[in-house]
């Protein structure tokens, strides 16, 4: 058997290990040991490539390269905490991206650009070609929207108020070294001799000054944006197919690489709230696309499959999210969500508004026998899921049982609130999928919803003219008692009043979502 | 068959393969399964050490080309490494009653 043979191989069985890996993570008992069979598939793949080339490798640089990468990695992974994940998630997501565009770049530039000193170029066909442009394109859509995206969930991209100093240092640094990076390599690579090449180069300086601007913007949205994102992807695929021409001009591929990061911002800019688990399972589909990208430049098979995977799971994981809002993925990237002129007045719907004290919530939950929590996106910025937890231990020893419903949505990622319970120790088994809470809504005592509020507007089944019309809720209305822990009667991401804060069989508890809870579980403990 | 046909079709076929198995995955698992499969998607480290370890003269090797080769090392390893570690954190945390 030649070397090759063994490395197509060793490249098969990874393949099928990364199969196996994503079909056992698909089932909690068996999920632990698919992440390992992925973990043992990514090293023979890595030990394959190493083979391949017969131990003629520069060791130092591959060394380098893999330590200083793998030190980052654990030191990241390792320190970030679960309220965090969504951003984690979104950032790891960015660095994919971002090396597929350096692998394309660089494999354009050893198939076709001369250096001195070196062999003439072998050159690349039609296929190596097209796949550095999508490389390119994907690549960089996927590192800056995932940036962007890391941005808004660590709240220091969009946003108005005063930063802390790691995300000042982050956010202008960011911008700084973007637009100071493209104009050094422009000026670096400034050609007087070609009017062309002089475009190009400005071309690049200028998106890398345009997307270092985008990024200190205080807000989500501006005039001409959507315009913008047209323009940014006709110029991307336009310099796509004028480098398929002069694959030997690389500053047509940093232009390429330059307005496709300018599409990345816009296009993820603005979303936000709500929207946010859309966009970070579309970006771990990109992420996957462009490592498949990847594997046409360089004709290989492991990167096609693990890559078509990922972004087949990053599809699927989409579908399920735009779903579960009852909205199409192009009005979640295009459309803007918020009150329509039909909504009614916030002060009328709530005339009738109840509001209870800890002791009051105490009582009702007294009698309870079964009890069901509701979870939303202010549970995690509250960091209540450990408070909440104690509170079902507690109502469990007085003999209710207590089961969490969760929203599909609920949250800034997919899963996002399964997540968070885990780690307060809450058994999976608790923790119920909507359309099964949602049959047996009217035998629970008492609900308690802490910081969601959209995902339970009944609005969405009552009134087809709101913006939430048709989306899947949780019922909670249908309980014989609704407990709204929440800070105000402020809306939620979709802006519209909730009739359900001033039905006759809610109580709202107006507090932090944490506390609340810890005042609520004293007062239960003295019942 | 051509290479770009053989490869398409490994591509498509490995779509389908991939919606196939994902295709039930529980709510519970949906963060797992991304920052899984988005390790996974750190696979570019395989194309990325072939133009970093390229020796001078050889196919691969460019001199403004190593460099950032090198740099996209570091970046799909950061992926692979990172995104297999958060896995493996969030999954241990998940237990029955």
């Amino acid at each position: 058997m030649s070397i090759e043979h063994l490395t197509n191989t060793l490249y098969l069985i990874a393949s099928i290990l990364f199969i196996y890996d994503l079909k056992l993570l698909a089932r909690p008992r068996t999920a632990v040991r698919g992440n390992y069979l992925g973990i043992i598939g990514m090293a023979l793949a890595v030990a394959a490539t190493l083979i391949s080339g017969r131990f003629d490798w520069d060791w130092g640089t591959i060394v380098l390269g893999v330590a200083i990468g793998s030190g980052a990695g654990v030191v990241m992974a390792l320190r970030v905490k679960m309220t965090a994940m969504p951003e984690m998630v979104g950032l790891l997501n960015g660095f994919g991206g971002a090396a597929s565009v350096l692998v394309g770049g660089s494999a354009m530039m050893a198939a076709f650009v001369a250096y001195s000193g070196g062999p003439t170029p072998s050159g690349g066909d039609l296929q190596m070609k097209i796949a550095t442009v999508a490389s390119g394109i994907i690549g960089s859509v996927t590192f800056f929207g995932s940036y962007v995206a890391f941005g808004k969930l660590a709240e220091f991209l969009c946003v108005k108020w005063k930063l802390k100093t790691w995300q000042k240092v982050t956010k202008y640094g960011v911008s700084a070294a973007t637009a100071a990076g493209a104009i050094w390599y422009g000026f670096a690579h400034w050609d007087p001799q070609s009017t062309a090449e002089e475009v190009y180069a400005l071309i690049f300086m200028l998106s890398g000054v345009a997307i270092a601007g985008l990024l200190l913007l205080k807000k989500d949205r501006f005039p001409g944006m959507d315009a913008l994102k047209v323009v940014t992807a006709v110029a991307a695929l336009g310099f796509g197919l004028l480098m398929v021409r002069q694959p030997e001009n690389i500053l047509l591929y940093w232009a390429l690489v330059g307005v496709s990061g300018i599409l990345g911002v816009l296009l993820t800019v603005s979303i936000g709230g709500a929207d946010m688990p859309v966009v970070i399972a579309l970006l771990n589909s990109y992420s996957g696309l462009a490592a498949a990208a990847t594997g046409f430049v360089i004709n290989n098979d492991v990167l096609i499959i693990a890559g078509a995977l990922v972004g087949a799971s990053g599809v699927i994981l989409t579908n399920i999210m735009c779903k579960a809002m009852n909205r199409s993925l192009a009005n979640v990237l295009f459309g803007a969500m918020g009150p329509t002129g039909d909504t009614p007045d916030a002060d009328e719907v709530y005339r009738n508004v109840k509001s209870a004290s800890a002791e009051e919530v105490a009582m009702v939950l007294d009698s309870a026998q079964r009890v069901v929590i509701v979870p939303g996106y202010g549970m995690a910025v509250a960091q209540a899921q450990h408070a909440v937890r104690d509170l079902a231990n507690q109502l469990e020893a007085r003999g209710a049982t207590v089961e969490y419903a969760i929203h599909p949505v609920a949250g800034r990622m997919p899963g996002h609130m399964n997540v968070l319970l885990a780690e307060a120790d809450v058994p999976y088994d608790k923790l119920i999928e909507m359309d099964q809470i949602n049959p047996t809504m009217a035998q629970i005592d008492v609900v308690i919803v802490v910081g969601a509020n959209d995902v339970v507007n009944p609005v969405a089944r009552t009134d087809p003219k709101s913006p939430i019309a048709g989306m899947p809720i949780i019922d909670v209305d249908k309980a014989r008692t609704v407990v709204v822990i929440k800070r105000s009667l402020s809306p939620g991401f979709a802006g519209i009043p909730n009739p359900l804060f001033a039905m006759d069989n809610t109580l709202m508890f107006f507090n932090d979502g944490k506390k609340a809870i810890l005042e609520l579980l004293a007062a239960v403990k003295e019942l | 068959m051509s290479d770009l046909v053989m490869l398409l079709t490994v591509f498509v076929l490995a779509v389908f393969v991939g919606i196939e198995i994902i295709a039930k995955v529980p709510p519970t698992l949906h963060t797992p399964l991304m920052s899984g499969s988005n390790a996974i998607s750190g696979i570019t480290i395989v194309g990325a050490l072939v133009l970093a370890g390229a020796l001078q003269g050889t196919e691969y090797f460019h001199p403004i080309g190593k460099p950032m080769a090198l740099v996209a090392v570091i970046f799909a390893t950061i992926n692979v490494v990172g995104g297999y570690v958060v896995t493996h954190r969030m999954l241990k945390m998940f237990r029955r009653k």
